[in-house]
C-alpha cells in the first residue's frame, strides 16, 4: 500500500507485524487492527487518560502516540495484565475497593495506577491524588480509586 | 448462609470490566462494517443555501454521503416525549439532518459513510456548505425579548412553553415580616460521560430485522421512538446496550445520529458504526441545567417560613429534547419547597429556545436546581435574621410524624426524618467545634466557612398514572422476569438499564436473599429489547425502587408456585409448609423437608406436579409504584478560601443520606462519592460558556474544568434508614443524592467563609478568578 509503513509491535508479549498509515493512532491500532478493545477512547485532546497503556513499561496515552512511533516497542494493555488467570494486584484492588462504576475509564485508570506505583511504591494519599491527575473519571468521585491504589500498594510492597 | 441483603458484596460486573472484556458499543466489530461521520454546523444560526457533496463522494473509500434531502420519507423528525400539561407547549420540528436552517453549533448537516473512520473524517472536510449566517441568541432572557432572533417560525418569542404550579402565595407575602429576594443563575453544564455516544447498526434485508447497538440508558424507549422515526416495526427492531460508559442523563434522549446510523445500514446493506469524538460530544450531546431563577422567600422574624415565589427562565437549547421540558417543570417545580413546611408556594417556568445545544436531564435533573434555590434562600434568611442556618432549618423541617406529607405543589412525600439525618451530620462534623475553629482561624486571617444542605428529592420515577398526568409520553412501571433453570440457577431480566450503578450485583443479592441461594447462582440481564419484554430504563434514581421492586414481586410469584410444588412433594397442605434459607419444611417437623433445588428440578421434570399445574418455574411482573420515593439527607461542607488567590479548598465533606434500606453499602457509598464530586464540580468549576456568536468556548477538557482527584479530601458518608412505606423493598434510590445536595452545601460554605467581606451571594461556578476579583475590590467589613 503506498504511503504505509510496516511496523512490528509487541503487545502483551505477542509480536504483531502490520502495515499502517503513518497517521494511525496507537489506540486505533490496538482497537481496530488488533481487536484489543479493552483500551478505550475518552477524548481527543490527551486530557482524560482513558486510553492509557504501558509502552516499554511507562504509562502513556495511546491517543497521543502514533502506531509508527510504537514500532519496536513493547506495549501492555489491560488484556495483558492478568497472568495465567491470576489478576494483577491493581485489578484485584479495583475490584475489592469498588474502584470502578461504569468501567469505561477503568483500564486507563489501572494502567496509570501501575505507573504511579512503579515510580513510588508507597505513595501517600496526596501523592496518589496528584498521580491520578492524568485520569478523568465521572462516576467514582475518585475516592475508591484512591483506596484501590492504596490497597494495591500495600499488597505489592507487602 | 450469610445474609446477602445489606452486605458489601463485590460487584459481579467487575471481572469483565477490569480485564478489558466489557462490551461497549464502540467495541463491536462486524464483518464488512463501514464507519460514519457527521458534518456539524460551525454556525449557531444560519440558513443553508446549498450543500455540495460531490468532492466528498469521489474520495476513494467513501461509500455514501447523505444530506437532509436524502432522508425524505425515510427518517422522520426527532420527537419530544415530555409535554407538561397546561403549558401551551410548542414542539418545533427537529429534522435528523438540517435542511433549511441550522440552529446551533453542532447541528447535523450531512453524513459520510466510508470504509474506515479516517476516510470518513477526511470526507467531511470536502463537503462544501454555503451558509447565510443569521444573528444568534444564546441567552434565554434575551431570546424572550422583542426583536430577538427567532429560531423557529412556529414558536413566537422563542417561548416553547409556560408552566405554573402551586397555590396563590399572596397571603404569605402579606403576612411576611421579612422577604428575601435573590436571583440565582444555574449555569449550563456538560454531562461528559467518559464514553461518548456511539452506535452500530446491522440490517437484514431478508428478514427486515434491524439490530442497533447503542449507548442508551433506556433501550425500550429508544426502540419505540426509533421505530416511529425509521418506520421499522417495533418487533423487527432490536436495541442492545450492554455496557454503557456512564450516562448521567445524556443517554436518555433520542438523538438524530443513532437514527441516521440505522438508516445508513438499511440503505447500504452493510453494518455501520459511528462514534462521537469528544469535541463532537461537547456540542452534539445534550447539556444540563441552564436557567435564571428569580426567587422570593417570605418569613417571620423568628425564622418561620411562610411562602415561596419562583420564576425560572429555562434555556432549552435549539430544539426540545426528548425529556427536556419535564426537567425545569415537573422535576424542578414540584420539589421547590424542599424539606420544609411552606404553606404557600408558586412556581412560574418559561422554557425558551436559543441557539445552543439542546438541554435535557443531567444527574439530578431539576432537583439540584430546586434544592440549590431553597437551600441558598434559607441561608440568606438566616444571614438576614442573624440566626444560625442550622436553627432555621430545624425550625421549618417537616416533622417526622407528619408523613405522608402533602406539599402545596401536589406531591405526597412518603416518609422522612429530616432532623435525624441533620443531627447525625452535626455530630459527625462536630459543628460546634468547627464554629469555634472558624472564629480562631479568622483571627489568624484564615477564612473558613461551614455550609449546609438539607434536601429531599423525588425518586423512583414513578407511578404511570402520574407520568400520564404530568405529560410524560410513557409509563414508568418496570418489568421483571425471574427464571429458574432446571439446575437451580436463576436468570433475572430487568427492564431497567444500569450503566455503572451496579444492579447486576444488587439485583442478584436481592434475588439470592429471597431464595436463599448463593449470589453467584443469579445472573442479571439488562439492555436488550429482544431478551427483556418491556422497560423504561435507568434514570431518576428509579432502578432499584421500581426495577428492584418488580424483581421482588416476580421472585415472590416464583416462590408461591415453588411452595405449591413443595407441599405436593411433601404430601401436606400448602399452609403447613414453611420456607427459609432455600429449604421447604413441614412446620414442626424439621426432618420432613425438600430443598428449593429439588423443587426446581421437579418443576421442570414435571413427573409429579400438583394436578392441573403447568411445568416450569418462572414469573414475570409489571410493577407500577403507587407513589414516587423521597430520599433525603443532610450534607455539610467546610471550605477554606484563600483571599490572596481566590482558591477554594474543601477541608471536610460529610454526607448523611437516607435512601431507605441499603442492599449493598459499598455501592451506595460509591454512588454518593460520585454524586458529591459532580455537585462540587458545578459549585466550583464546571461551566459551559457560549460566545456572543453562539460558539461553544468550552468545547474540550482543556477548557471545561472537570473535577480531578487532587481537588478533594476523603468524603465522609453515613446514613439513617427510613423505609419507603409503599414499595416491597422500602428502598428509595441514591443515584442522584450527591449531585442534588453538594452544590448548595459548597456555595453556602464559601459564602459563609466570606462573610467578613460582606459577601451575600456568589454566582456559580466559584472559580478563583471570580472570588479574587470580588475580594480585591472589597475590604474586610
Amino acid at each position: 500500500m503506498p504511503g504505509t509503513k510496516t511496523i512490528e509491535v509487541t503487545v502483551n508479549g505477542q509480536i504483531h507485524r502490520a502495515e499502517v498509515e503513518p497517521r494511525l493512532l496507537l489506540v486505533h491500532f490496538l482497537r481496530d487492527v488488533l481487536g484489543l478493545t479493552g483500551t478505550h477512547i475518552g477524548c481527543d485532546t490527551s486530557q482524560c487518560g482513558v486510553c492509557t497503556v504501558l509502552m516499554n513499561g511507562q504509562a502513556v496515552k495511546s491517543c497521543t502516540v502514533l502506531a509508527v512511533q510504537a514500532d519496536g516497542a513493547e506495549i501492555t494493555t489491560v488484556e495483558g495484565l492478568a497472568q495465567s488467570g491470576q489478576l494483577h494486584p491493581v485489578q484485584e484492588a479495583f475490584w475489592e475497593k469498588h474502584g470502578l462504576q461504569c468501567g469505561f475509564c477503568t483500564p486507563g485508570a489501572m494502567m496509570l495506577a501501575i505507573g504511579i506505583l512503579q515510580e513510588n511504591p508507597r505513595p501517600t494519599e496526596e501523592e496518589i491524588r496528584h498521580g491520578l491527575n492524568g485520569i478523568i473519571c465521572r462516576c467514582t468521585g475518585y475516592q475508591n480509586i484512591v483506596r484501590a491504589v492504596q490497597h494495591a500498594a500495600e499488597r505489592m510492597s507487602g | 448462609m450469610a445474609k446477602v441483603f445489606g452486605a458489601a458484596v463485590k460487584r459481579r460486573e467487575d471481572p469483565r470490566l477490569i480485564t478489558g472484556k466489557g462490551r461497549f458499543t464502540d467495541d463491536i466489530q462486524l464483518p464488512g462494517m463501514l464507519y460514519a461521520a457527521i458534518l456539524r454546523s460551525p454556525h449557531a444560526h444560519a440558513r443553508i443555501r446549498k450543500i455540495d457533496v460531490e468532492k466528498a463522494r469521489k474520495l476513494p473509500g467513501v461509500v455514501a454521503v447523505f444530506t437532509g434531502a436524502d432522508l425524505e420519507g425515510k427518517v422522520g423528525p426527532i420527537p419530544t416525549a415530555w409535554l407538561p400539561p397546561g403549558s401551551d407547549i410548542k414542539t418545533p420540528a427537529h429534522p435528523a439532518l438540517a435542511k433549511e436552517k441550522v440552529r446551533y453549533v453542532g447541528d447535523g448537516v450531512a453524513m459520510v459513510v466510508a470504509e474506515n473512520r479516517y476516510i470518513a473524517r477526511d470526507a467531511l472536510d470536502l463537503i462544501e456548505v454555503d451558509y447565510e449566517v443569521l444573528p444568534a441568541v444564546t441567552d434565554a432572557e434575551r431570546a424572550m425579548q422583542e426583536g430577538a432572533p427567532l429560531l423557529h417560525d412556529d414558536v413566537p418569542s422563542n417561548v416553547a412553553f409556560h408552566w405554573q404550579a402551586g397555590n396563590d402565595p399572596t397571603p404569605a407575602f402579606e403576612e411576611a415580616e421579612v422577604v428575601i429576594r435573590q436571583r440565582f443563575r444555574q449555569q449550563r453544564l456538560i454531562p461528559n460521560a467518559m464514553e461518548t455516544r456511539a452506535a452500530v447498526a446491522q440490517y437484514n434485508s431478508g428478514t427486515g430485522e434491524m439490530t442497533l447497538y447503542m449507548t442508551s440508558q433506556n433501550p425500550h424507549i429508544h426502540r419505540v421512538l426509533l421505530s416511529g422515526i425509521l418506520g421499522i416495526p417495533e418487533h423487527k427492531l432490536r436495541i442492545v446496550a450492554v455496557d454503557v460508559g456512564g450516562g448521567f442523563g445524556s443517554k436518555i434522549a433520542c438523538y438524530p445520529d443513532e437514527a441516521l446510523v440505522a438508516f445508513a445500514a438499511r440503505e447500504l446493506g452493510r453494518p455501520v458504526k459511528w462514534s462521537e469524538d469528544r469535541s463532537e460530544n461537547f456540542k452534539a450531546t445534550t447539556h444540563g441545567r441552564d436557567g435564571i431563577i428569580e426567587a422570593e422567600l417570605a418569613a417571620k422574624k423568628d425564622g418561620t417560613l411562610l411562602g415561596l415565589k419562583i420564576k425560572l427562565v429555562a434555556n432549552m437549547g435549539a430544539y426540545l429534547s426528548t425529556a427536556g421540558p419535564g426537567v425545569p417543570t415537573i422535576l424542578f417545580g414540584l420539589i421547590t419547597p424542599g424539606c420544609y413546611t411552606i404553606p404557600y408556594v408558586h412556581v412560574d417556568v418559561y422554557g425558551v429556545l436559543t441557539n445552543t445545544t439542546p438541554v435535557d436531564a443531567y444527574r439530578g435533573a431539576g432537583r439540584p436546581e430546586a434544592t440549590y434555590t431553597i437551600e441558598r434562600l434559607v441561608d440568606l434568611l438566616a444571614m438576614e435574621l442573624g440566626m444560625d442556618p442550622v436553627e432555621v432549618r430545624k425550625k421549618n423541617f417537616i416533622p417526622a410524624d407528619a408523613f405522608p406529607y402533602p406539599t402545596p405543589t401536589g406531591l405526597e412525600y412518603d416518609s422522612g426524618n429530616y432532623l435525624g439525618t441533620l443531627e447525625k451530620a452535626l455530630k459527625i462534623l462536630d459543628y460546634e467545634g468547627w464554629r469555634k475553629k472558624q472564629e480562631e482561624f479568622r483571627k489568624e486571617g484564615r477564612y473558613i466557612g461551614i455550609g449546609w444542605s438539607t434536601y429531599v428529592e423525588i425518586c423512583g420515577l414513578g407511578p404511570s398514572q402520574v407520568a400520564g398526568a404530568v405529560g410524560f409520553q410513557g409509563g414508568l412501571y418496570e418489568s421483571a422476569t425471574v427464571r429458574f433453570h432446571p439446575t437451580g440457577k436463576v436468570t433475572v431480566f430487568t427492564g431497567t438499564s444500569p450503566h455503572g450503578q451496579g444492579e447486576e450485583t444488587t439485583f442478584a443479592q436481592l434475588v439470592a436473599d429471597r431464595f436463599g441461594i448463593p449470589v453467584e447462582d443469579v445472573e442479571v440481564v439488562h439492555g436488550d429489547t429482544d431478551r427483556i419484554p418491556m422497560g423504561w430504563g435507568t434514570y431518576g434514581s428509579r432502578t432499584t425502587p421500581v426495577g428492584g421492586s418488580a424483581i421482588a414481586v416476580a421472585a415472590d410469584r416464583v416462590l408461591e408456585k415453588a411452595k405449591k410444588i413443595a407441599a405436593h412433594m411433601l404430601e401436606v397442605a400448602e399452609e403447613d409448609v414453611a420456607f427459609d434459607a432455600g429449604i421447604f419444611q413441614v412446620k414442626g417437623m424439621p426432618d420432613k423437608q425438600v430443598t428449593l433445588q429439588d423443587v426446581v428440578l421437579q418443576a421442570y421434570l414435571a413427573w409429579n406436579l400438583p394436578p392441573g399445574m403447568e411445568p416450569g418455574l418462572e414469573a414475570q411482573a409489571f410493577y407500577d409504584p403507587v407513589n414516587f420515593t423521597y430520599p433525603f439527607g443532610a450534607h455539610a461542607c467546610v471550605t477554606e478560601v484563600d483571599p490572596e488567590t481566590g482558591d477554594v479548598k474543601i477541608l471536610r465533606y460529610v454526607a448523611v443520606d437516607d435512601c431507605g434500606p441499603i442492599i449493598n453499602p459499598m455501592i451506595v457509598e460509591g454512588q454518593v462519592h460520585g454524586g458529591v464530586v459532580q455537585g462540587i464540580g458545578q459549585a466550583l468549576w464546571e461551566e459551559a460558556v457560549y460566545g456572543e456568536n453562539g460558539q461553544l468556548l468550552t468545547g474540550t477538557f482543556q477548557d471545561y474544568a472537570m473535577p480531578k482527584a487532587r481537588f478533594f479530601p476523603m468524603i465522609e458518608t453515613d446514613h439513617t434508614v427510613t423505609p419507603s412505606p409503599h414499595n416491597p423493598l422500602g428502598v428509595k434510590g441514591v443515584g442522584e443524592t450527591g449531585t442534588i445536595a453538594a452544590t448548595p452545601a459548597v456555595v453556602n460554605a464559601v459564602v459563609d467563609a466570606l462573610r467578613p467581606f460582606g459577601v451575600r451571594d456568589l454566582e456559580m461556578p466559584l472559580k478563583p478568578e471570580k472570588i479574587w476579583k470580588i475580594l480585591s475590590g472589597r475590604k474586610e467589613a
